[in-house]
């Protein structure tokens, strides 16, 4: 099994996240998007480091679940503050910064 | 065998990210997240990380998304349709980006086509639990530390921003 098709995989998620975080207005499910593109990059690099057999690549996936992990929470917390002021969710119509 | 169980998981994984995308659901947006995730984790496992694989379905497929679910029930929201919006500008502007965006990747990944080796033959011995705890509490010692660091933050940081009512008065004295 070649690794090109561990990459290409890789890639296309991370596509398919982009455009999720294009299209949907929904604010959380945007997040979802963002975290389906954490999620490919981390196969990238699990995909590199069995390539070279090198621990390190797994190391760094390890620290970026890490950071996923808060990010999730205080992400969460931010919409739930967003959703308490403006009893919505949908991006659009959290216009208060928009110029 | 190998290939055919890496495109049971990567159509599993490309299935579930467009039903992620596509669903009106934002509930069964987050199923077919946790979906893609564990599909993901078993593509870890076919790279012979274990230990990452086992972290993936723990933290992500557990933690992270039961968060996310829990956040969808309590936010209750009621007017999912009215935020899809019918065949606009938006799609077609997003489609020709996103095929931008994969045509940039694929052009990266193409010029090394063919030059990737397999996966190494140490691979078995460098995924386990123990080869990596090895190095995660020697080497990599203090970005562990600061690494509990950010999680507490995390934590104290979405209680404050979760919280019921934020008065102003109570926030400058408390300084």
């Amino acid at each position: 099994m070649e690794m090109d098709w561990y990459l290409g995989l890789s890639a296309v998620l991370f596509t398919i996240g982009v455009i999720g975080v294009l299209t949907r207005k929904n604010a959380i499910v945007i997040f979802m998007c963002a975290e389906l593109m954490l999620n490919s990059v981390n196969l990238t690099l699990v995909s590199f480091s069995a390539q070279l057999g090198d621990v390190h690549g797994q190391i760094l996936v390890f620290f970026a679940l890490c950071v996923a992990a808060a990010e999730a929470a205080v992400g969460l917390a931010i919409i739930i503050a967003i959703y308490r002021n403006n009893l919505t969710v949908d991006v659009t119509r959290i216009n208060l910064l928009r110029w | 065998m190998e290939t055919y169980i890496f495109i049971l998981f990567a159509t599993l994984a490309v299935a579930s990210a467009v039903g992620m995308v596509a669903s009106r659901d934002t509930v069964n947006s987050a199923l077919f997240l946790v979906l893609n995730l564990i599909s993901v984790a078993g593509i870890f496992l076919l790279l012979k990380a274990q230990f990452l694989a086992v972290v993936q379905v723990l933290v992500y497929g557990g933690a992270i998304m039961v968060l996310f679910l829990f956040v969808i029930m309590l936010l209750n929201l009621s007017d999912e349709e009215n935020m899809l919006s019918r065949f606009s500008l938006r799609y077609t502007v997003a489609f020709f980006l996103g095929v931008i965006v994969l045509a940039q990747l694929l052009y990266a990944i193409a010029s090394v086509t063919g030059t990737l080796p397999q996966v190494h033959p140490d691979m078995e011995q460098i995924g386990t639990v123990e080869s990596i705890g090895d190095a995660l509490f020697t080497v990599y010692m203090l970005p562990v530390l600061v690494t509990a660091i950010l999680l507490t933050a995390a934590v104290v940081g979405a209680l404050l921003l979760a919280q019921r009512k934020i008065s102003s008065e109570k926030g400058k004295g408390s300084e």
